[in-house]
């Protein structure tokens, strides 16, 4: 489903060069799920978003589902990433002037396939129905992370990418959220990619590849 | 996808309606200022056409006599000859302190007589012989005058005259037997004129060239009130749009397309845009509805141009206003948009990465600053006339405003560097920090305490200048006009004895190089000596005058046609030198004086019946008394020189009441742009302050150095402002006043003035830090919390 070929990509910083991905390869296949694992400044979330079309890469490729990367315009990657893909960041990246329940819905609206009642069990299984009329920035980091989970998986995704869904919250509940978001993507059949520096959250994905100094071990 | 994207976005103004309603109130004020000057400008213009087009004053053949009236008998032999010609006998006379003209008409020949359509026939209206006919609003003024014909109401007549019969104006003006021109019915040929008579195309309304440098000023104020509201606006949506900078990334993540995005801003801004625009020329409506009374007071006061009190809706001013809006928005929304293309999906999403890059681009506008004022001052060098002048004036301004950041950043850095103790340390950093995002709004602040000095500056000079002007020109104690020469020559065979000196005010009107002017002829007196104001003038001016030997000019005919002392001047077909030049602040037009000897052997026979007189001051009121008793004199026919300054002061106050509303309204709007800017940085100020909060510094406090640093930043925008506010002021004494009125004013400076003005912007500043700051007081400790619980 996802090939990423020998891709490499670097960055200006002032006077250096620095290269942070060196012919990196992969392969994800429709279903899986995969735990990208590795140091900070190590280039897995850049090679997140780079599989997120987020950012473009120096030399290699990247199809999905056999499109290649590298002849996808502004339009086609936009494309790409509203109705292929699904992303959870870290930082959660909710809208904050759309009610939680509005902000779960949004992505399926954007991607033309908003299945009401699909969010709504969405949103009861990851323990936020009650919180639908709520701001986003009333919320914990923990709720409003869910929240950005719920909103990834009520758009019923191919590829699922998230960047340290659960950094941001206590042991119990990063398992707690962890579980429910594997249950949903193997009910659904959405690929996930998940980058995380946690060796625990790593081993509950299954398969995992480490990345270290650009280069995949 | 469009839709979902726009309910997204349009969400954010829904959370965040303060927001809203400040940039559409920003561009709101903009375009109310700007449609209120445009509206003005319109209505004084649609007056003068009107005028031009009722009663058939518009261009028209007109035979006159240079010098002089034409005689009664020369037309009665005219007609008689065949010609088909009109007699019109026309002149001004003030009634309740204002002037007004007297239009004297022959009811039988006069097309104005036969005027049809919507207005109603005025022919058999004129038969009822003696009665002075007005347009409502002036016989409404003039119904307690005494001694005045019967009023009729009559809205064919051009506003501020007053049309009769031919005898009825010989009585009103004093002038028996003579006409003041005659309108030409039929095609005729010049050559079969009697000699001294001449066939001229006269434009029968010259007011739209006479105000066309105050409108001009008007429109200048009217650009500059846009431009401090265009500050306003591009720093209300650039925030607006760094607010949104999150969502931004967010949709194009979730798969919006850059160009969607774009094209629904565009669409969003040019709505908001259309809204704001139609509330500004509501706004501009209300402003130029209370501004158009004085405006019509200034006009009529300074050209004697009549513009109604009421306002209409015009198509060309609401168009002008609504375009201005929506041109404003787009010049404003350009620059974010172009940011939003550049914007990278990863890039940082917080106001203060947006603040920083602000920051450094600050020395990149001052030089842009720089360049402007040079390019000003080249424009100046290179081309001549009012728009040069304003093309310099835009250059200082806004160079100075673009250099402004820089500035402040510099003394901000200064007082840094001076500060001692931790919280003082904190205090200047974070201005510095905060200048950024304050720094239009500042600027916006800038030009109007800028133009608030340079203008007041400006009209203090003028003021200080005036008054002693007139002091000096209404040297006498008393002013007669009589009825006739007759009534003249008997008024003065009695008043010799009586009074220190009579000086005769006698003129005939001439070309000169071209312009109608007057020519004034004076007597040998002292009076003229100790008391005209000469700017310029020969060693033996008064006894080369006398000796019919030269010409004294005003300044604005020296400077139009740059003549000076030695240079040159034709009188009635005669060549005489320049032996001075004296200023002139009561009329725009050019004058010259001529020995009376020389002025009668010139010009002949011209009329004799206005005087001032020289009366010892205790005496004044007595010879007043017995003048009026004796003597039937025309009504406003007697005045002492105390009137005639009063009403002079009163008409120059008047002439800047509009300029004082439209600075005080800049200054305002200014205020607005603080509030709107503190506002709007309000969600970025708490991960700033919520540190120093837990570090033990009490709300109350931080709540106190946030008004502080809005008062700091104010109070040193001001200091930058005054000195451009002088270099403003001595453009618009020694380059716009020359282009626009002919004068040349000195410069006089107002520290105090600058004063007062110091402190109006710190308090407009405190108002408008006073919300925030207030906020701030009162934040709950729980949501300073949450900035180190949500890791913003």
């Amino acid at each position: 489903m996802l090939k990423i070929d020998t891709v490499t990509k670097s960055y200006d910083t002032g006077a250096q060069h620095h290269r942070v991905l060196q012919g990196v390869s992969l392969h994800l296949a429709a279903g899986e799920a995969l735990a990208l694992t590795g140091e900070s400044g190590s280039g897995k979330s850049t090679l997140l978003h780079l599989a997120a079309a987020l950012d473009g890469f120096d030399s290699g490729e990247i199809t999905l589902n056999g499109a290649a990367y590298s002849g996808l315009d502004d339009r086609g990657r936009a494309q790409l990433r509203r109705e292929t893909l699904a992303l959870v960041f870290q930082q959660f990246s909710l809208v904050p002037s759309l009610t939680v329940g509005d902000n779960i819905l949004f992505h399926a609206r954007l991607a033309g396939r908003p299945d009401p009642a699909w969010a709504a069990e969405v949103t009861r299984r990851l323990g936020l129905s009650d919180l639908t009329g709520r701001w986003p920035e009333a919320l914990s980091g923990g709720q409003q992370q869910r929240v950005a989970i719920a909103r990834a998986i009520a758009a019923r995704p191919q590829l699922l990418l998230a960047d340290e869904p659960t950094g941001n919250l206590d042991e119990d509940t990063a398992t707690r959220v962890l579980d429910l978001m594997l249950e949903l993507v193997r009910e659904t059949g959405t690929a996930l990619w998940l980058v995380t520096h946690s060796e625990a959250v790593a081993q509950r994905v299954g398969r995992r590849v480490h990345l270290s100094g650009g280069v995949l071990a | 996808m469009t839709r979902v994207a726009w309910g997204a976005l349009i969400s954010h103004w829904r959370r965040q309606p303060l927001q809203l309603v400040t940039l559409i109130l920003g561009l709101a004020l903009a375009t109310a200022l700007w449609s209120a000057v445009q509206a003005i400008n319109a209505e004084a213009r649609a007056s003068y056409a009107r005028a031009s087009e009722q009663l058939a004053t518009g261009t028209q053949a007109i035979i006159d006599r240079p010098g002089g009236g034409i005689a009664l008998a020369t037309y009665a032999q005219m007609r008689r000859d065949g010609w088909n010609v009109a007699p019109v006998l026309q002149g001004r006379i003030v009634l309740e302190g204002r002037q007004v003209t007297i239009v004297g008409i022959d009811v039988l020949t006069h097309p104005a007589a036969a005027v049809t359509g919507e207005t109603p026939d005025l022919t058999e209206s004129f038969l009822a012989e003696g009665r002075l006919f007005a347009r409502p609003d002036l016989i409404a003024r003039l119904s307690g005058v005494p001694d005045l014909p019967p009023l009729q109401a009559n809205a064919a007549v051009p506003p501020g005259e007053l049309w009769t019969d031919i005898s009825v104006a010989e009585r009103l003006l004093g002038q028996t037997g003579q006409l003041s021109h005659l309108l030409v019915l039929d095609p005729i040929d010049a050559g079969d004129l009697a000699p001294g008579l001449r066939l001229r195309v006269e434009e029968g309304n010259d007011t739209v060239q006479l105000t066309r440098s105050f409108h001009l000023n008007l429109t200048a104020f009217g650009f500059l009130a846009f431009g401090v509201g265009l500050f306003i606006v591009h720093g209300a949506i650039g925030l607006a749009f760094e607010q949104r900078r999150a969502l931004f990334r967010t949709l194009r993540a979730l798969g919006v397309p850059l160009r969607r995005l774009m094209l629904v801003l565009s669409i969003e801004l040019l709505g908001l845009a259309v809204v704001a625009g139609a509330l500004g020329l509501v706004l501009g409506h209300l402003v130029a509805a209370a501004l158009l009374p004085d405006v019509a007071a200034t006009l009529r006061g300074l050209y004697g141009a009549e513009v109604d009190g009421a306002l209409a809706l015009r198509p060309a001013w609401v168009l002008a206003g609504l375009a201005m809006a929506l041109g404003g928005a787009v010049v404003a929304g350009t620059g974010a948009l172009a940011k939003l293309r550049r914007l990278p999906i990863l890039a940082g999403a917080t106001v203060v990465v947006w603040a920083e890059n602000a920051g450094l681009g600050s020395r990149r506008q001052a030089m842009a600053g720089v360049a402007l004022a040079v390019l000003g001052v080249i424009a100046l060098a290179l081309f001549d006339g009012l728009v040069a002048g304003f093309a310099l004036l835009a250059g200082l301004l806004l160079g100075a405003a673009l250099c402004l950041p820089l500035c402040l950043s510099l003394m901000l850095r200064l007082g840094h560097s001076a500060a001692s103790g931790p919280v003082a340390q904190w205090v200047w950093a974070d201005a510095r920090a905060q200048l950024p995002g304050l720094s239009l709004a500042l600027m916006a602040l800038m030009l109007a305490l800028a133009t608030n000095v340079g203008v007041s500056t400006m009209v203090s000079s003028f003021r200080l200048t005036f008054t002693g002007w007139l002091d000096q020109r209404l040297a006498a104690e008393l002013y007669v006009t009589a009825r006739d020469d007759a009534q003249g020559a008997e008024i003065e065979a009695w008043l010799a004895p009586r009074v220190q000196a009579v000086l005769p005010i006698r003129s005939a009107g001439d070309r000169l190089n071209g312009q109608p002017a007057t020519i004034f002829g004076i007597i040998e007196h002292q009076t003229y000596r100790d008391h005209w104001p000469l700017l310029q003038a020969d060693p033996a001016v008064w006894a080369r005058i006398e000796a019919g030997e030269g010409v004294l000019i005003n300044e604005q005919l020296a400077y139009r046609q740059d003549l000076w002392l030695g240079d040159q001047v034709t009188l009635a077909g005669q060549s005489m030198p320049v032996v001075g030049v004296y200023s002139d602040y009561g009329n725009p037009n050019p004058q010259a004086i001529i020995g009376m000897d020389t002025l009668l052997q010139l010009y002949g026979d011209v009329p004799n019946y206005r005087f001032g007189l020289r009366v010892p001051p205790a005496q004044v009121d007595a010879v007043r008394a017995e003048l009026a008793e004796r003597f039937d004199l025309p009504p406003g026919g007697l005045r002492a020189n105390t009137e005639v300054k009063q009403v002079s002061k009163a008409v120059f106050e008047n002439t800047f009441v509009v300029t004082g509303a439209l600075n005080a309204l800049t200054l305002g709007v200014a205020g607005f742009a603080i509030l709107t800017s503190l506002l709007t940085l309000w969600t970025s100020r708490l991960p700033q302050i919520a540190p120093v909060w837990s570090l033990g510094l009490t709300r109350r406090t931080i709540a106190l150095v946030e008004l502080g640093r809005s008062l700091m930043l104010a109070a040193f925008t001001a200091l930058i402002a005054v000195p451009v506010g002088l270099g403003l002021a001595w453009v618009l004494l020694n380059v716009i006043n020359v282009e626009a009125f002919g004068w040349r004013l000195p410069m006089f400076l107002f520290p105090r003035d600058w004063a007062l003005l110091t402190g109006l912007a710190l308090i407009a500043a405190a108002l408008a830090a006073g919300w925030p700051a207030w906020r701030v007081a009162r934040v709950p400790p729980a949501m300073l919390l949450k900035v180190f619980a949500n890791d913003r």
